[in-house]
């Protein structure tokens, strides 16, 4: 480039996004497993006004880490911020966006349901049909485990909630990346 | 290398390693949980201002901070002394000063108790602090306070606290100094910024034709003021300041126009009305400046520099982003921009367009005609008799604006200022801090009548510590910029704003060992300030002004720059 003639950039063609993504997000965290971590993640969300829909925690192969895994929608909030200020926390090592096609999530939930004498047949079905377990009986109820992405537990639910629900336990979402095809 | 390990209280330890990181001056008052903590420092080589409410100790760091760059220390007891430092803290937070704060807490066995003193300060202060630590082993005890100054101090600075439990900070343990930084996985401050956006930036300003660049608080904490003005005088660039970054640039100057935002000047606010590219160093965008913030600089393309990718896209989404230290980026902008000759005739439209503002809207008011002191004229005095160069710290309201407005900056970390919490009180105790850190610098605090005595327990402070601070009382006998918005936007309703006749201010600042002066005459403000200036000790000067004279101009409440009243 020659002095005297700047690269032209047009300044009507540099653009901003919005923010919003529009879809679901899991965030994937790593973080230190030390006192009050959850509590200055979950302080944070709420001071800023972010919604989580959803937030489980565990363990590590690694001890002094714990994974947090939540679900939030990028539709209302701006995911980058979101995760920008998840970082400025000490204790969080790694925030990772889950891609959508390159992730595995899975939920679990436990649902409690009126089961008569006629309707048993049907509900253990409907058991079978979602690769449920049941897990609990007695002679008004069954109690059944389902695995799976959320919305096979969603449809799982609207089947059996005619039924009659007794009571229902979800985990929220814990989600891993997929390993690529070659390894 | 080896490190010998020395035997020692934990909190011994917790003095050591406070001298390892430099401290030498440290605010606060003792109590039952910290007990451990005041024994040890009565054999440090530490000396320690014993303030007289937590709160002080804690704007006494921040001023230490804000006046000298360096880490800023305040300790209180558990309970009640702890609850009262968090008004510094969460000043401390918003302001982004480093300090640290270190807290006793209850023993161990009584935590979770509703023991005698306890309090969740770690909890309380969660949303007010860049992180905190509560001890848990008394070894981690100086490892604490090396990773709390390596926090506090690096990237964008803010408050840390260390809450330490009695019985842990009288444990035995083995001290061992600190070597090299400390291990925090999560913790990873940016510093340079990314040369493609440097270079994309420079582009965007070569071909911009109404540029206005934006300064703030970054600047001062990044100790880049020379490299800002570097940057602003490789070409006409017009610029402009926050409250918080006054001094960044040197005031007066042909290029300079004057602070913006809500008390800002017309020329600053309209400028960056009409800007096509808007370059923000060190600026957060604050609802101060933007106001509605729909309407905010409408025609213009954001370039923004701040250490802290949070900031950015914050409120305003960014054309080109830059994450880094405004000490890095600026020097490689300013190289960047100068390797493209843009040509500076491209300017001169806009010049032509700001000098008819500054021609039409001059920062002004109206004299008295009799001998009433106008608030305005206060600063000017004070400006006068400290010939721009003293270290002024303020309270919060009319006076700090007219401050703002009046007093022409001309070097950084010449004025302290709690801007983001906007809190009362913060200016006698942060000049106190302030002169402390720098002895030699004469320090004014401006102070609001509403706002001093809210802190006034911190003349003894002064006076038994001998650190002598000038105290210039604006005093209009009003909590004025309430009063203000009560007269024009709440139909002149006025409630609770009147001062009344207490206190008798020179009487107080006698009763508390100061010397007392009071001045009501304009034609005598100058020499009243200068006899203060000159008497030894901590003085406390009683301006009366005009009660009820309005700040302007102003961006009302919900307004777009363009409509600026005043
Ligand atoms: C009564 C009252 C009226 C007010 N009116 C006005 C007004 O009219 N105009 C006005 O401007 N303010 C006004 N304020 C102050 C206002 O509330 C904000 O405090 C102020 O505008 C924020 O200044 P700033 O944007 O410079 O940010 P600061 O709060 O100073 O933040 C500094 C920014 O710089 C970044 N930074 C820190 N270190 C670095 C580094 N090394 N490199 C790069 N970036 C860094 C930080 O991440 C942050 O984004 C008023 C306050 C009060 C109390
Ligand atoms: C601790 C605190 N309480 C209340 C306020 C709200 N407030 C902002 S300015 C102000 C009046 C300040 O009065 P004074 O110190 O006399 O300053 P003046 O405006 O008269 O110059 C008040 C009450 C505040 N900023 N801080
Ligand atoms: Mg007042």
């Amino acid at each position: 480039m020659e002095a005297g003639t700047p690269d032209l950039i047009k300044l009507e063609d540099l653009e901003v996004g919005s923010g919003l993504t529009g879809r679901k997000h899991v965030l994937s965290l790593l973080v230190e497993n030390k006192p009050g971590v959850l509590a200055r993640i979950a302080g944070l969300f709420a001071r800023r006004g972010f919604n989580i829909d959803t937030l489980t925690v565990g363990p590590t192969d690694d001890p002094e880490i714990s994974r947090i895994t939540l679900t939030l929608d990028g539709a209302v909030h701006p995911i980058d911020q979101v995760t920008k200020q998840l970082h400025k926390l000490v204790n969080v090592i790694k925030i990772r966006d889950m891609e959508p096609d390159q992730t595995v999530s899975r939920e679990m939930a436990l649902f409690r349901v009126q089961a008569t004498v006629e309707s048993r047949g049907e509900i253990v079905q409907f058991a079978d049909i979602f690769r449920a377990k049941i897990v609990d009986v007695s002679r008004r109820s069954l109690t059944i485990e389902v695995t799976g992405s959320n919305e096979k537990i969603d449809a799982f639910e609207r089947m059996i909630r005619p039924h009659g629900l007794i009571e229902m336990a979800r985990t929220g979402e814990v989600a891993i990346t997929r390993s690529r095809p070659d390894s | 290398m080896f490190y010998t390990r020395l035997p020692m209280r934990a909190a011994d330890a917790l003095c050591e390693a406070l001298k390892a990181e430099g401290v030498e001056h440290v605010f606060g008052i003792p109590g039952g949980a910290n007990l451990p903590t005041y024994d040890a420092l009565y054999d440090a080589e530490l000396i320690h201002i014993q303030a007289r409410h937590e709160q002080g100790a804690g704007h006494a760091a921040e001023g230490y901070a804000k006046a000298s760059g360096r880490v800023g220390v305040a300790f209180a007891t558990s309970g009640p002394g702890a609850t009262n430092l968090v008004t510094a803290i969460a000043d401390a937070m918003m302001d982004s000063v480093p300090t640290v704060f270190i807290t006793g807490q209850v023993r161990t066995d009584l935590i979770g108790t509703d023991g005698f003193q306890e309090a969740d300060v770690t909890g309380i202060t969660m949303p007010v602090v860049k992180h905190s630590f509560l001890v848990t082993d008394p070894r981690q005890i100086p490892t604490y306070i090396h990773q709390a100054f390596h926090i506090a101090s690096t990237g964008r600075p803010g408050p840390v606290l260390v809450d330490v439990p009695q019985d842990l900070s009288r444990a035995d343990i083995e001290y061992e100094p600190a070597a090299g930084a400390p291990h925090l996985p999560g913790y990873k401050p940016p510093s340079e910024g990314n040369i493609k956006q440097i270079r994309l930036a420079a582009k965007a300003l070569a071909n911009a034709r109404r540029p206005v660049i934006y300064g703030g608080g970054g600047i001062v904490n990044a100790n880049a003021s020379q490299e800002f003005r570097d940057f602003c005088l490789s070409d006409r660039l017009p610029v402009t300041l926050t409250v918080m970054g006054l001094g960044a640039f040197p005031a007066p100057h042909e290029q300079w126009l004057g602070m913006l935002g809500m008390h800002g000047t017309r020329t600053a606010n309209y400028a960056m009305d009409n800007a096509d590219l808007i370059v923000a160093v060190g600026a957060r965008f604050d609802d101060r400046i933007t106001r509605k913030l729909a309407e905010f600089a409408p025609r213009a393309k954001f370039v923004h520099i701040d250490i802290d990718p949070a900031e950015i896209s914050k409120n305003v989404p960014a054309h080109i982003p830059i994450v880094g230290d405004a000490g890095d980026v600026l020097p490689k902008l300013t190289s960047e921009y100068g390797r493209l000759n843009a040509d500076p005739a491209r300017l001169e439209e806009w010049w032509k367009q700001i000098g008819a503002w500054q021609e039409e809207y001059p920062l002004g008011y109206e004299d008295s005609e009799d001998s009433e002191i106008k608030p305005q004229r206060m600063i000017e005095a004070l400006y006068k008799v400290t010939e721009g160069d003293a270290i002024i710290t303020s309270d919060v309201g009319q006076h700090q604006m007219w401050c703002a407005q009046y007093y022409n900056f001309s070097s950084p970390r010449r004025w302290i200022n709690s801007g983001g919490l906007g809190t009362m009180g913060f200016g006698l105790p942060a000049a106190i801090g302030a002169k402390v850190a720098k002895p030699d610098d004469t320090v004014v605090c401006l102070a609001g009548d509403g706002s001093l005595i809210m802190v006034c327990q911190e003349f003894a402070t002064a006076a038994v510590h001998d650190i002598p601070v000038k105290v210039f009382l604006m005093n209009n006998g009003y909590m004025g910029m309430v009063r203000q918005w009560q007269e024009l936007f709440w139909d002149g309703r006025y409630k609770s704003v009147e001062m009344g006749d207490s206190p008798d201010w020179v009487k107080l600042a006698e009763a508390f060992g100061w010397t007392g002066m009071r001045c009501t005459d304009k034609n005598e403000v100058e020499d009243a300030m200068q006899t203060a200036l000159q008497t030894d000790g901590p003085v406390l000067l009683d301006v009366q002004v005009t009660k009820t004279e309005n700040c302007f101009p102003m961006i009302p409440a919900g307004a777009a720059a363009r409509d600026m009243v005043g």
